[in-house]
Parts: C-alpha cells; sequence; structure tokens
C-alpha cells in the first residue's frame, strides 16, 4: 500500500483526468454519437424494410383471397344466370306449345262450324232447287199429261212413285 | 495471405529485438557499475514499469563506456513557488542536476526531487528519499501516450463516424474492424447490465473507457516500453470516473437501498441492530467497488509487464543454449496471453462499470407496486 501511494503521480493523474475528460467530450461529440446514430438508424431502416415486407406478404394475401373470393362469386352468379335462362326457355317452350293447341283446337272447331252451316247452307239450296226444278217439271208434265187424261193420272202415279224413291 | 503472415512475423521479431535493446542495455549497464546481474535487471524492471520524464527507445554503451539514448526528452512543468517548465534534456538521464532560477533538481528514480547545489539526496531508515518534492505537473512519457492514444481514437472513430455518411450506413476501411466491436459494448456489455431504456446516457463514457484501457495495453505490449494501464494514477482516474457517474446517475431506489436495504420487510425498531453493520457495509462497499477496479486494472498490467519482462531478462542470467532459447519461448507465449489480457482487462473494466451503471439507475417496479397497494 505505501509501495502504491508512492508510485502515486499527482502530475499524472492530473493529465489522465483532464485529457481523459477531453477525449470523452470529444468522442461524444464527434465520434460516438454520429456512429450509434448511423448504426441505429441502419437497424431501424432493416426493422422498418422488414415489417413492411411483412405488410406486403399479408397484402398480397389478402389480394388472392379476394380475388379468389370474386372468382367463386363470379362462377356461382353465372351458374344462376344459366339455370334461370334455362327455365325460362322452358317456360316459353311450354307456353307457346299450350297457346298453339288452343288456337289450333280453336281454328279446327271454327272450321267445323262453317263446313256445318255451308253444308246446311247447301242442302237447303238444293232442296229449294229441287222443288222449283220439280214444279217446272211438274208443270211442263201436267201441262202436257193433262191434255190427255189417261196420261195424266199415269204421270201423277209414276211421279208420286219416284217421290217415294227418292 | 503470405503478406498478412509475414507482416506477422516481422512485428513480433520487432518486439522482441525492441525487448532486446532494453535487456542488452541493462547487460552492458551492470558490467560497467559492478553490480550484480540480477539486481540490475530487477532495476530496471521497475524502472520500465515506472513513468519516465523523457521517451526513450533505446539506449547503448560505446566502445569508450559513454551511454548513447535514442529518443527525445519531454518537457518538465514544475510547480515550486511559481510555474517552471523545462526540457527534460537537462536531466540527462539523471546524470545531472537542473538548474532553474537558481534551483537544483535531481530526477532520482523517475521521480524530481528539489536538491542543494551538489544534488545530495537525504534518506529516511527506510531508504525513502526526503528531499522535497515540488508538484510535478509533467509531460511525462505516459502523458504522451495518453495524448497519442487520444488522437488514434479521436481519428479511427471520427473517421468511421464519416464513413456512414459518405457510403450510406456502411462502414469501410477499419472501421469495418471497429465496428463490431462498438456494437459488442453496446449489445453484450451495455444493454444486458444497463437495461434496454437506460443504457444510452452511459454509452459515450463506455465505449471511450473500453477503447481507451484497450489501446493502451495493447500499446504496452510494444517494445516502446510503455506502461500506461499499468500505473495506479491512471487507474485511480479511470475508477474514480466510474464512481462519480454511478453515484451521480444514482435514482433514488439505489439510494434507498444503500441506506434502508430491507426496506419494508420488518418494523424499525428491528432493524436497528442490523443496520449498524449493514449500513456501514453498504457505504463500504460504494468505495470497494471502484477501488476493486483500479487495483484489478493496475496489478493486471503490471503483473504483466513484470513477468514478461523478468522471462526476457532470464535470457541473460541463462546465457546457454538451453536456457535462453526456453525463456525466449516462455516470454513469446506470455505475449500472447497478454494479447489476450489486454482485451480482456478493458473488457472487464467496461463490463463492471456498466454493471455499477446498472446498479445505480436501476428502478423497482416492485417498489411502486408496495406505494399502489398503501
Amino acid at each position: 500500500m505505501a509501495k502504491l501511494l508512492e508510485e502515486f503521480s499527482l502530475g499524472l493523474f492530473f493529465w489522465q483526468t483532464l485529457l481523459f475528460g477531453l477525449l470523452l467530450f470529444l468522442m461524444w461529440k464527434f465520434a460516438w454519437k454520429p456512429i450509434l446514430k448511423a448504426v441505429n438508424d441502419r437497424e431501424d431502416g432493416i426493422k422498418d424494410a422488414l415489417a413492411a415486407a411483412e405488410d406486403a406478404k399479408k397484402e398480397m394475401q389478402n389480394v388472392t383471397a379476394d380475388s379468389e373470393k370474386l372468382l367463386k362469386e363470379a362462377r356461382a352468379e353465372r351458374e344462376a344466370m344459366l339455370k334461370e335462362a334455362r327455365e325460362i326457355k322452358d317456360k316459353i317452350v311450354a307456353d307457346a306449345k299450350e297457346q298453339a293447341q288452343v288456337e289450333g283446337d280453336k281454328l279446327v272447331k271454327q272450321a267445323q262450324a262453317t263446313i256445318e252451316s255451308e253444308k246446311k247452307a247447301a242442302v237447303a239450296d238444293i232442296k229449294a232447287q229441287v222443288a222449283n226444278l220439280s214444279v217446272d217439271i211438274a208443270e211442263k208434265v201436267i201441262k202436257e199429261e193433262l191434255s190427255d187424261k189417261k196420261r195424266q193420272l199415269k204421270l201423277v202415279d209414276d211421279m208420286l212413285g219416284d217421290i217415294k224413291l227418292n | 495471405m503470405q503478406k498478412n503472415t509475414l507482416t506477422r512475423f516481422l512485428l513480433v521479431v520487432a518486439l522482441f529485438l525492441g525487448q532486446f535493446t532494453f535487456a542488452s542495455d541493462t547487460e552492458k549497464e551492470a558490467g560497467e557499475h559492478g553490480k550484480d546481474l540480477k539486481t540490475e535487471i530487477k532495476e530496471y524492471i521497475s524502472h520500465h514499469l515506472q513513468d519516465a520524464h523523457d521517451f526513450s527507445l533505446f539506449s547503448y554503451t560505446k566502445e569508450n563506456g559513454e551511454h548513447k539514448y535514442v529518443g527525445f526528452p519531454l518537457p518538465v512543468i514544475l510547480w515550486d513557488n511559481g510555474l517552471k517548465v523545462f526540457s527534460s534534456s537537462k536531466f540527462h538521464h539523471g546524470e545531472t542536476l537542473a538548474e532553474i532560477d537558481g534551483n537544483y533538481y535531481k530526477l532520482y528514480h523517475s521521480k524530481i526531487y528539489k536538491t542543494d547545489a551538489e544534488g545530495t539526496i537525504h534518506y529516511d531508515e527506510e531508504h525513502h528519499a526526503t528531499n522535497v518534492k515540488p508538484l510535478d505537473f509533467s509531460i511525462t512519457k505516459n502523458v504522451v501516450m495518453i495524448i497519442v492514444t487520444g488522437l488514434l481514437m479521436l481519428w479511427l472513430f471520427t473517421s468511421l463516424a464519416r464513413s456512414y455518411a459518405k457510403n450510406n450506413g456502411v462502414p469501410t476501411g477499419v472501421g469495418r474492424f471497429f465496428e463490431p466491436i462498438v456494437l459488442y459494448v453496446r449489445d453484450d456489455i451495455a444493454r444486458p447490465n444497463i437495461g434496454e431504456k437506460r443504457y444510452k446516457k452511459y454509452m459515450p463514457f463506455l465505449l471511450t473507457i473500453f477503447f481507451f484501457i484497450w489501446f493502451l495495453n495493447m500499446f504496452g505490449l510494444t517494445p516502446l516500453g510503455i506502461n500506461v494501464t499499468g500505473n495506479i494514477a491512471i487507474t485511480v482516474s479511470l475508477a474514480i470516473m466510474t464512481f462519480l457517474i454511478t453515484n451521480f446517475t444514482g435514482t433514488k431506489d439505489y439510494w434507498m437501498h444503500q441506506f434502508n436495504p430491507l426496506g419494508d420487510t420488518m418494523p424499525w425498531y428491528a432493524k436497528i441492530p442490523l443496520y449498524i453493520i449493514l449500513i456501514p457495509i453498504e457505504i463500504l462497499g460504494l468505495f470497494i467497488k471502484p477501488f476493486s477496479l483500479l487495483i484489478r486494472l493496475y496489478a493486471n498490467m503490471q503483473a504483466g509487464h513484470i513477468v514478461l519482462m523478468s522471462l526476457i531478462g532470464l535470457m541473460f542470467i541463462f546465457k546457454s543454449w538451453l536456457g535462453s532459447p526456453l525463456s525466449f519461448g516462455l516470454a513469446f507465449a506470455i505475449s500472447l496471453i497478454e494479447v489476450l489480457v489486454a482485451l480482456l482487462q478493458a473488457y472487464i473494466f467496461t463490463m463492471l462499470s456498466a454493471l455499477y451503471f446498472g446498479f445505480a439507475s436501476e428502478e423497482h417496479e416492485h417498489d411502486h407496486e408496495a406505494e399502489v397497494a398503501h
């Protein structure tokens, strides 16, 4: 201990304290501060870049998920539309068929009615003409026959017989 | 690769040649003064461990017995009833007196004493010089090395700082080597010991002290014969700074721990007898912590230098084909270990400082909880 005390030099202690204090100040100001700042900035930069990459990855995943969802929706919508269209088509066809059936039936009935009435008219007409013709013939025959009594009678008989045949 | 190996080899050779020059100097002096070689080596080692008033690189003796010193003198600054500044060359390495303004000063065992015109040194019974020692603020060898180290650090780390600005946050050149060390001090010394929230304000001190001690330790391994960190005045100064920073940044919790270490665990009347013992121990602990720092660094560096130089000295004592290579090999191995010790001591000093700062700036969470509970 005594040796240590003897070795202790106040002058050296003074210079060491002064110079070290000065060195500490200068290093603080001109070396450590910018160095630690640069290192910190760099580390923050790396951290930020990593975080940004992570975010980008997440966003990418979101985008992929979104697009998949959209695709699914679109597919479902297309299917629905196709189904609807098919239904509409079927309905239209069915309707058309039914309508055609009804219309056809109606036309056929009308035609039948017309034919029936035409037929009736024609028969009536023929009957009238036959009646007229018969009257004319009967008139002529009567005129001729009536000239001869016998003949008249015979004629009447024949005629009557004819009519019965008709 | 090959070039690197060669450079390293040359460095090692240079280191040992340097040590040889010191040693050979010793041998010749020994012959001249007729002293025992062992005593001479011992004196040489103790001389080397001390601070010096001139920066001598090596010395030798000419054929005619004249000493030649290679190096340069340093300014001597004394306070002895007024400031006295002169060159240390006036001492002629302790061989002559320096006469300044009618006062005579003698360099004796690396210390300056005021003497009479004949340079008489008075001794007490333990052979200690009793002459008046003027206040010595000389720019000694150690002061020069502190300045050199400071300039080196400033140059290295400001250039590292600039390289960040120039190169977009990527270090260039020698900064590539030092940046990981700076980060190591931050991430493995400061952060775990002080804590994530508070470590930042201690960083400049921790970094400065780490590189300062490390560089000076490494300089101590060069053949220049420097022993700055193995000087008690230096380690005292460093430890005082750690002490001051520790206690000036101490939080309320820290001081509570010093003066009320048991807290609310028992009633006050039970604490009194315990505190009669505990508080003095806690207060002693405040001073023992930095004291252990200063002694550890001093003793490690001092011991390293003594061992290394003793082993080199052994070569000249053995003077045989067996002993000298053996001590050379040992000295080589020890100097490799010393390279490690240089780093280790810087690490330990920084690490323990950080630990003390951590204690001082700690804020206990449970205390706040206790306050809330009341």
